[in-house]
This record gives structure tokens, sequence and C-alpha cells, in this order.
């Protein structure tokens, strides 16, 4: 009889660690950074692209209704498929687009703009990537919707569609 | 002469503590990153990486090393930027108690049956 529970929990406390490792190994084991963070925005200090005067990241909040943070570089192909998107966004008065240049080799990073247009308003730049590690990010392009209080309100990780043009759009509304 | 001496020493002794505080930091620079997830990477470090996420990974820690933070301070700064996915060893929480409890079990229940195998205690 003894023998007879005994085996009964083994066999249930296995049956429950089989049970407990088999749902662990289903999990995805691939980072996905939670896009609606509601986090709040970290400031920073940088020097600008064009002029290479120091800005800091507060001075940029000065009443509009929304900031996008793009974090972009010459050498990302997708940051050239989602740049007339963010040239079509520069067009609306509310909302303000600040560039944070990733990584980048600052002479490309100029002709990159004189190419294909300029759709900030101000482009730091990010030699190290500590800024982008400051705002949580891992990979470019990345784009941060920051509302004037400083409340990062969504996140899109990888180029813009227009999908997702439609709806900062609405965010606006 | 002597004065000459005593300035080499002086010197020497500056640049001994100077190539050890160098050399200490990095040590905990590696041991840092070696626990420290590369997001973008298959299961690798950010000490083991070479990609540009490990790279910035790798200059915040010197930076903020630099500012006076800790070890554990640095670790609380970037699960507060990525999450406790991007750390190799999770916080006990109720997610991951049974992580942590499980082994801990089975080796106590293990015990038990080996101590009962072999007769030194009776159940």
């Amino acid at each position: 009889m003894k023998n007879k529970i005994l085996f009964i929990f083994l066999f249930t406390f296995t049956f429950f660690c089989f049970f407990i490792f088999l749902k662990g190994l289903n999990n995805s084991k691939i980072y996905v950074p939670n896009e609606n963070s509601y986090k709040e925005f970290s400031s920073f200090k940088a020097k600008k692209l064009f002029n290479n005067e120091e800005l800091n990241s507060d001075s940029l909040f000065d009443g509009n209704k929304l900031y996008l943070f793009n974090i972009w570089a010459s050498w990302c192909a997708p940051c050239r498929d989602e740049h007339d998107k963010l040239m079509h966004l520069s067009n609306n008065s509310s909302i303000k687009i600040i560039g944070i240049n990733y990584r980048d080799n600052l002479i490309k990073a100029k002709k990159f703009i004189n190419k294909f247009g300029n759709p900030y308003s101000e482009i730091v730049i990010d030699k190290d990537g500590t800024i982008g590690v400051s705002l949580g990010a891992y990979g470019i392009p990345e784009t941060y919707v920051v509302d004037r209080n400083k409340k990062i309100l969504k996140k899109y990780l990888g180029a813009l569609d227009l999908e997702d043009l439609k709806e900062i759009e609405n965010l606006l509304k | 002469m002597n004065y000459f001496k005593k300035i080499i020493l002086i010197f020497f002794y500056f640049f001994l503590f100077e190539a050890y505080a160098q050399n200490s930091n990095i040590d905990l620079i590696n041991k840092i990153s070696k626990n420290i997830r590369c997001l973008i990477c298959q299961g690798q470090s950010v000490y083991d990486s070479q990609s540009d996420f490990a790279i910035s990974i790798k200059v915040v820690i010197q930076k903020k090393l630099d500012e006076g933070y800790s070890e554990n301070a640095i670790y609380d700064y970037l699960k507060k930027k990525y999450g406790q996915w991007i750390v190799y060893e999770p916080d006990f929480n109720k997610n991951t108690f049974l992580l942590w409890l499980l082994p801990i079990l089975i080796f106590v229940i293990g015990g038990i049956l080996i101590l009962k195998k072999s007769k030194i205690i009776k159940l």
C-alpha cells in the first residue's frame, strides 16, 4: 500500500515536472519587446549632426502634440524604405520628428539626408549606441511616439509602413 | 638624485595602480556582460557577441561603472529598459518561483528516497 502511494506520488510529480518543462519549451525564445510600453522617456544629451552643437532632449518638447523619435542610419536598408513615410509625416505641423543617427559614418549620414530629404526637425548623433539603449532600442529602425508629457505612447519596431502611418495620424486626432 | 628616485617611484606606483584599476574594471565589465543576454542573437551573451546591440550594451556598462553604478544597479537599469529577459538569472517572483524551487524540491525528495532505500531512516 505504502509503495503504491509512493508510486502515485512519484508519477504525478514526474508528470507535473514534464508538463512544466514542455510548457517552457513551447514558449518563444526570441525577445519580443512590449510595443505599448507607456514608459517614461529618458532624457539625453547629444551633438547635432549638422552643426555639432550640444542638444538636451528636454529642449525639444515645446508644446507640440506628438514627438516622433526615429532611430536610423545610412547603412540601414529598411530606413530607406520608411523615409518617404517620415517625409509625409513631416508635413504635419502638430508632429515633431527627431532623428537619432545610430552608430553611423557622419559623412554618409549627411549624404543620406541630402539625397532622400530631411523630415527631421533635429538630428542628433548616437555614435556609441548609448542613446538607443537609454530608449530601450535593440535594432534599427525604431520609432517612438512620445507625447508632450514625455510618455512613450507607442514603439514601432522596424520600418514604418502605411498602417503605422495611419495609426500615428489617428493619434493626432 | 634621491629626490629624483622618489619621483620615479611615485610615478611607478601610480601607473601600477592605474593599470590594476583598469584591469579590474575590464574584469567587471566582462563579468556583467556574461550575465546579459544579447537580445538580437541566438543563445549568445553580450560578452560573446560582436553585434551593434552587444557593443552598445558594453559601452553602457562601462559608462555606468564610471558613473559609480554597482553591478546590481546596472542589471536593474537594463531590466528597466528591456525587461527581465535581458538577464540570464531571473528574479524570484510569482512567475519564476517554480524555476527556483523545483530543483531544491527534487533534490530533497530524491535524497529522502535514497535514504529510505538504503534504510538509514524509516518512513
